[in-house]
């Protein structure tokens, strides 16, 4: 067995199990700690795909801040309870949820059955990509010139996610206030 | 990959986590005695010259002592808390060169692990992992104050680790890079000349701001004073790890000391010219070369880098030793407010400083 082959099977099966744990682990800290597991795998995964700028982005993103943030805020909330009871749910949840994942599952294995090659396929192949400088560099360039849109639309997203927060939180410690 | 370059790999891993491993007993060594001369006390200084065999009685006693789990504790991530602590420590000092190049035959030998395309992202999406070591700890010791010290700990990383990656930018943006090695390599130009001496193109030099706010930041990053919250030990006991004892306790300690390895290297690589060698070192190494002791074809070079390398990191981990015995501990909101507030706008106003400058090309 080579290695890359090697390297694929074992964080896929870490993927794999990983996402499993976050599914069926009853408490949401040890669910946290399995996704964290999770986004590592996939990060190996992006790297043995070549692109190690995503797989760093990956890490330093969700596994590295996204995932810190989840934790503390269970933490904070000190739920000690599992918050779902499986047994408990409602028959129209489990029939929506087995038709959502399977819709899903049916689209994935479309599209994997669909693809020609094995190989990323795109403007931006393997040479191009040497011949631009590396991953970061190819990534950067067309980020800030003909994606430079699509980029500032998302900061504006975020802006909006960030006035709508304070709102939320301005607001709600007003109210506090008036009562006293 | 030829046999040589194979073995001159396991060579440089072999001397990186060797060199990683000895920091441990030697900061073990220079904080207790370096503390005690701060403070006009002794410090241990029974076992050996000058106390410094402390250090190894320090290593027999945390192996020979009683590994005791409390029952209260969630075993399976108590146990494994430390290493997650430990393990990505050791693993980010892949990307920092310690010595230049050498043209070997057939092949270029860069003396780093890994010479990542991503560099020194690959180092801070490393580090941001070993948070989940402390938070883990304080979790699963099922015990009030660890959970204060892990949600102090998470809290701390989030607000600290913008500050880091935003006071970065500036340099990568003036050395088109980065890539660790090409970052060191880039700063061995001339900046100025005044005179005789030739101001080198450090990252301090052109990035005073971006200096000032990763060293804080890192600081912040590593839990050393003035922002050991996550331990506060007048406040929380010894907060993460409070349930934690003999070989585990050791290896936080380690994971600490690892930790502050790797932020005097990535400082020493971004902001001090990395492997550059220190001024009269040029001089030395020439003298050396002539005496003819060493193999020839720049080893003695690279030698000297090394050298220079080292005692800059030894530097800036003498610095952290400093600082933690001047300055006291910084209140939480005090912590959160100079993370957001300050630091984090100076970070964007040096960003938006250094794209004017290099526009007009005065970078």
């Amino acid at each position: 067995m080579d290695f890359p082959l090697l390297a694929f099977s074992v964080f896929s099966t870490i993927a794999i199990l990983g996402s499993l744990l976050v599914i069926f682990k009853k408490n949401p800290v040890s669910s946290a700690f399995a996704l964290v597991l999770v986004f590592f795998a996939f990060a190996g995964l992006y790297a043995l795909l070549g692109a190690h700028l995503v797989a760093a982005l990956q890490i330093l993103v969700y596994a590295g801040a996204i995932m810190v943030l989840f934790v503390f805020v269970i933490m904070l909330l000190n739920q000690d309870e599992p918050v779902h009871d499986l047994e408990a749910t409602g028959v129209i949840y489990r029939v929506v949820s087995a038709l959502t994942v399977t819709a899903l599952g049916a689209i994935l294995v479309r599209a994997v059955l669909a693809s020609k090659s094995m190989t990323p396929s795109g403007a931006l192949t393997d040479e191009k990509i040497a011949s631009l400088g590396g991953n970061m560099k190819a990534i950067s360039e067309q980020l800030f010139t003909d994606r430079v849109f699509h980029f500032e639309l998302t900061s504006f997203l975020l802006l909006g996610a960030i006035v709508a927060t304070v709102t939320l939180a301005k607001r709600k410690s007003r109210g506090e206030e008036g009562e006293v | 990959m030829s046999s040589i370059e194979t073995t001159l790999m396991f060579v440089k891993i072999a001397i990186v986590l060797m060199g990683l491993l000895l920091t441990v007993p030697i900061m073990l060594f220079v904080e207790r005695r370096g503390s005690a001369l701060m403070q006009n006390r002794l410090g241990p200084n029974r076992m050996g010259p000058f106390g410094l065999f402390q250090a190894a009685c320090d290593v027999v006693k945390f192996i020979f002592k009683e590994d005791r789990a409390p029952g209260h504790v969630n075993r399976f991530y108590y146990t494994i808390a430390p290493w997650i602590a430990v393990i990505p420590a050791f693993m980010t000092f892949a990307v920092i060169p310690f010595a230049g190049s050498l043209q070997m035959d057939g092949f270029e030998a860069k003396f780093l692990i890994a010479n990542l395309d991503v560099g020194v992202l690959y180092c801070f999406s490393i580090a941001s992992l070993g948070v989940y070591g402390i938070i883990m700890a304080g979790w699963a010791s099922n015990n009030k104050y660890s959970l204060l010290g892990s949600l102090r700990s998470s809290a701390q990383m989030i607000s600290y680790e913008l500050t880091l990656g935003l006071s970065i930018v500036g340099l990568m943006m003036v050395f088109q890079s980065v890539n660790l090695g090409e970052i060191a390599a880039a700063q061995g130009e001339t900046l100025i000349q005044l005179g005789p001496i030739a101001v080198p193109k450090w990252g301090v030099f052109i990035q005073p701001l971006g200096f000032v706010l990763f060293l804080v930041s890192m600081f912040a990053e590593t839990n050393r004073l003035p922002f050991d919250l996550p331990e506060g030990e007048s406040e929380l006991i010894a907060g993460y790890h409070l349930e934690y004892g003999s070989m585990r306790f050791a290896l936080f300690m380690m994971a600490e000391f690892v930790n502050m390895a790797v932020a005097s290297g990535l400082i020493t690589t971004l902001f001090f010219g990395g492997w550059q060698l220190l001024p009269g070192m040029g001089f030395l190494a020439t003298q050396v070369e002539q005496l003819g002791i060493l193999p020839a074809g720049g080893w003695v070079q690279v030698l000297f880098q090394g050298l220079s390398f080292v005692m800059k990191v030894a530097f800036f981990m003498w610095f952290f030793v400093w600082v933690r015995w001047t300055l006291p501990r910084f209140r939480f909101d005090q912590l959160m407010n100079l993370g957001w507030k300050v630091l984090f706008p100076l970070g964007l106003v040096n960003v938006l400083v250094t794209g004017l400058l290099i526009y007009k090309g005065v970078l």
